[in-house]
């Protein structure tokens, strides 16, 4: 009956077009955050404000991803799956500009960190370089299940973030004790449960982001849903 | 949907019980002369909701949408096999032994392009209530006015009753067609394509008409446009090749249809 393809084949090339685009926005957010990540545990000033910088970019496709997706609804009143689709890349598109703020964070950290870094004793955590590699891994995989709207992927991402927020517990556990130990941690703690809080917020949007892939896949919403709900939102064909 | 995800369908299912049954298509199949033109469809209509007929041409939706006023009768050769029982008495309106007529005393039609008499603005709606022995003049009028507001249709026209209604727009045209079908006091409305005919405004309005008229009628309607189905439906059905693809709500149809052939005909991937 069909081979998939729009009779109007400007609209499918605008789909392709949205597509193509949310994962070229999600690229430069990867590497804005792995940036960020390097700029904090070297940490590497230069690099920090590069990241800084690059924040624009983003917030400018945001804005342009922002503005096709209206002229879509508006031109091609899309329903089912290319309804779907324009949706989440809508949704998606809002959650990576706000990890690339997450990243603009950690920047900033790596700055004053290397400013401060001579003067006083600050904890260096393996947690967070672990907690930091899991978020960025997620985005990925998140990214990854988009482009091939592959619901069992994302359902997997969803999963994984548990661990980023076990994480964060505990690095902030950890810090509690050295500022107990030495009030004069105190200070360059705190820049670290700044960056440690950014790095567990990317992992929520990067889970928020695998929920948006299940509502273009499958049309389930499966945000605030139990995980047992989003296993037979995924298995459901 | 949401928690949605597995509860939704639990939703629907009590959603559809707690509303009555207007009526239940119950494996129709119509034949004009050898050729089977519906095949085999069950669906139930629900009270005081619209229903949607979508589908590509050919596919058998106006074929379907006619048989609930037997006007199929009228040619030789037409046949049909099931039933349609209309609710709450459930008689069956295919069924041999009963009158067409007394059919579209309970069933009103408006068609595609706007088909007033040759008379007056006041006969249109009145000719139905004459017909069902309506005599005395203040009775008539009381219910042909009554009609008209139900229809929208009364302040443009209460100066001008007696003028002819071939000189009104096609917008208020169709609303008098309404207005007429709604004078019979119908339990179930058929609409064809209602507003092909007309431009964007008059067919808003007839399309927050039929939005309100389902507080008191049940609505069936076959439209062209998707998102007309989209907008003014509760439910929707899509045919093909004269079989019922898929029925559901008209939600789930456009947001999360079942069936691909529905997602590409609704996508425009037809073809």
């Amino acid at each position: 009956m069909s081979n998939g393809e729009h009779l109007s084949k400007q609209y499918d090339q605008e789909l392709e077009e949205l597509r193509a685009r949310i994962l070229h926005m999600g690229g430069m957010v990867e590497a804005q955050l792995q940036s960020a990540i390097t700029s904090y545990e070297r940490p590497d000033v230069k690099l920090a404000e590069e990241v800084i910088d690059a924040d624009r970019n983003v917030n400018e496709q945001e804005v342009e991803l922002d503005r096709v997706v209206v002229n879509m609804i508006v031109r091609r009143q899309p329903t089912a799956g290319d309804l779907r689709l324009i949706i989440g890349v809508a949704r998606t598109v809002t959650e990576l500009e706000r990890i690339g703020d997450e990243a603009t964070k950690i920047a900033r950290a790596a700055k004053w960190l290397f400013d401060k870094q001579r003067s006083v004793r600050t904890p260096r955590l393996r947690e967070i370089h672990s907690s930091a590699l899991a978020a960025a891994r997620m985005l990925r995989g998140a990214l990854d299940a988009l482009a091939r709207l592959d619901a069992a992927a994302a359902a997997a991402i969803i999963d994984e973030d548990r661990g980023v927020d076990q994480q964060f517990q505990a690095i902030l556990r950890q810090l509690i004790t050295f500022m107990m130990e030495d009030p004069r941690t105190i200070s360059p703690s705190l820049d670290a449960v700044w960056v440690a809080k950014a790095i567990e917020r990317i992992g929520d949007h990067a889970k928020n982001i695998a929920e948006h892939v299940i509502f273009v896949a499958q049309g389930a919403d499966v945000r605030h849903a139990t995980p047992e709900e989003i296993a037979r939102a995924v298995s459901q064909e | 949907m949401g928690n949605s995800a597995g509860a939704g369908n639990l939703d629907i299912q009590k959603k559809a019980q707690a509303r009555t049954l207007k009526a239940e298509v119950d494996h129709l199949s119509f034949y004009y002369g050898s050729f089977r033109s519906l095949k085999d469809i069950s669906l139930s209509i629900h009270s005081n909701q619209v229903t949607a007929l979508i589908g590509p041409s050919g596919c058998g939706k106006s074929t379907f949408l006619r048989c609930f006023n037997r006007i199929h009768d009228l040619y030789p050769g037409n046949r049909y096999e099931g039933a349609i029982r209309l609710y709450p008495d459930k008689l069956d309106i295919l069924a041999r032994e009963v009158d067409p007529l007394d059919v579209r005393m309970r069933i009103g039609m408006v068609f595609q392009k706007p088909s007033p008499f040759p008379t007056t603005i006041f006969e249109n709606v009145a000719y139905g209530l004459r017909l069902r022995g309506l005599a005395p003049r203040a009775a008539v009028a009381e219910k042909v006015e009554q009609s008209l507001r139900a229809a929208a249709l009364w302040d443009e026209v209460k100066d001008r009753l007696h003028a002819l209604a071939s000189n009104l727009s096609g917008g208020q045209q169709q609303r008098l067609c309404i207005a007429r079908a709604l004078a019979a006091d119908p339990e179930l409305l058929l609409f064809d394509e209602p507003t092909s005919a007309l431009d964007p405004i008059a067919t808003a309005s007839i399309e927050e008409l039929i939005s309100g008229l389902k507080a008191t009628v049940s609505i069936l309607i076959v439209t062209h446009n998707m998102q007309q189905a989209a907008r003014c439906s509760d439910y929707t059905a899509f045919l093909y090749m004269g079989e019922l693809v898929e029925f559901g709500e008209t939600d789930q149809i456009f947001i999360r249809p079942v069936k691909r052939e529905t997602e590409d005909y609704i996508t425009g991937r037809f073809g």
